[in-house]
């Protein structure tokens, strides 16, 4: 687990280097999310993720780091940053780097979100976090994967930074309602057939189950904000024949 | 203005808009009446089968996102001006009975999922839950339709 608090740690450290590099100012207000969100991962990586046994301690911790921790990391704007810091040649190879195909995949709704979802009924269906609660290493390795499967999950729905081939917004908010609704599914799953040896399942799994629950509807709203906010733009130009005031 | 009727394109918006609100809020009362006031409802009551568990969590994870769409595609509308009074109530209405129907007769009795209350005999709650609801739906498609037989009438 320390050695994921040093890289959450360096994490940090980069983003708030980049800003300084970065070549226009660079909002406070995305710095501030993505320390928020390193900070919400580190809680749970130093905090409940290092409990046992106890499903109500585990799911807060699964709430922290997969679910609040990728959504401020994804308002952060990371992609635009490192754009925007780069020297325009290097910008250049990553923005073509991320146009290739494996990571343009990882950027769909429809790939990410179900893939994050399949993940964690994996985990939770199969009993593999049980087995990940004894070794350090495990659960480490576990932590890591919940963070980044949701941050792929969240970027691919919001589409904070830039995307080769941005799903409309219909889908996006389909794919995100898909994955909430198997995340309730799972919760209740777990509610009635607790993993063997742990305590606190039912809390446990009503915790998880109404944390993701305000988590996606905050995803939702954001999502949805952000698309009223940029059709601005797309109904002045729809609309030349009315003579609106700039 | 150049045209007084909305065009097909903002009409078919704003009809989408109500009903995913309709869905939402019924949703939303379902959920804060029946589980967190009145307690009838349980998270789960165990009896169910996987098609149901499956039903539920799509219902409970739709109805929260719908509401959050129909909001956003309701402003959108009315920035447009292309909002009409009947047809998004109509199409409210409709969206409302609908999940009520749904509930009720697919939730309840088909898939028995859960119930409205436990312990007593059902047929009145089941009534009481149904019967408004099809009343909804019912008044909500004639609200729709007039909207669409008389559309200027309504502006």
């Amino acid at each position: 687990m320390s050695v994921l608090l040093v890289l959450l740690a360096a994490a940090a450290a980069a983003y708030v280097a980049a800003t300084w590099r970065c070549r226009s100012p660079w909002p406070l207000a995305r710095t501030a999310a993505w320390l928020a969100g390193v900070a919400a991962a580190a809680v749970a990586v130093a905090g409940p993720l290092t409990v046992h046994g106890d499903l109500r301690a585990h799911m807060a911790g699964h709430l922290l780091v997969g679910m609040v921790a990728p959504l401020l990391l994804v308002l952060g704007a990371p992609v635009t940053l490192v754009l925007r810091a780069l020297p325009v040649p290097a910008a250049r190879r990553v923005s073509r780097l991320l146009r290739a195909a494996p990571l343009r995949w990882l950027a769909d709704p429809l790939v990410a979100v179900p893939a994050n979802a399949a993940g964690l009924w994996l985990l939770y269906g199969t009993g593999l976090h049980g087995a990940a609660g004894h070794s350090p290493g495990w659960s480490a390795l576990l932590a890591a994967h919940l963070l980044v499967s949701g941050y792929l999950a969240t970027a691919s729905v919001l589409a904070v930074d830039p995307a080769a081939h941005r799903r409309g917004v219909g889908v996006r908010a389909v794919a995100l309602a898909g994955g909430a609704a198997a995340h309730d599914v799972l919760a209740k799953v777990l509610y009635a057939h607790p993993p063997a040896g742990v305590t606190g399942a039912e809390e446990g799994a009503r915790l998880v189950y109404d944390g993701g629950t305000v988590v996606t509807l905050l995803t939702a709203a954001l999502l949805w904000h952000r698309w009223y906010v940029s059709r601005e733009a797309v109904r002045a130009a729809a609309q030349p024949a009315a003579p609106v005031a700039a | 203005m150049a045209d007084a009727l909305p065009r097909p394109p903002a009409r078919r918006r704003l009809l989408v808009s109500g009903l995913l609100l309709g869905l939402g809020v019924a949703g939303a009362v379902d959920e804060i009446v029946f589980h967190q006031i009145l307690h009838w409802h349980h998270f789960y009551d165990r009896a169910s089968g996987a098609a149901g568990l499956v039903s539920d969590g799509l219902l409970h994870a739709g109805t929260f996102s719908a509401a959050v769409a129909g909001m956003a595609l309701l402003a959108d509308a009315r920035r447009r001006g292309s909002f009409v009074p009947a047809l998004w109530w109509g199409a409210v209405l409709t969206g409302a009975g609908a999940f009520q129907v749904w509930d009720g007769v697919v939730h309840h009795k088909l898939l028995r999922l859960h119930q409205v209350r436990y312990g007593v005999d059902l047929t009145g709650y089941d009534v009481a839950w149904i019967v408004p609801g099809a009343l909804l739906l019912v008044t909500g498609v004639v609200l729709l339709r007039r909207s669409r037989e008389r559309p200027a009438a309504l502006r």
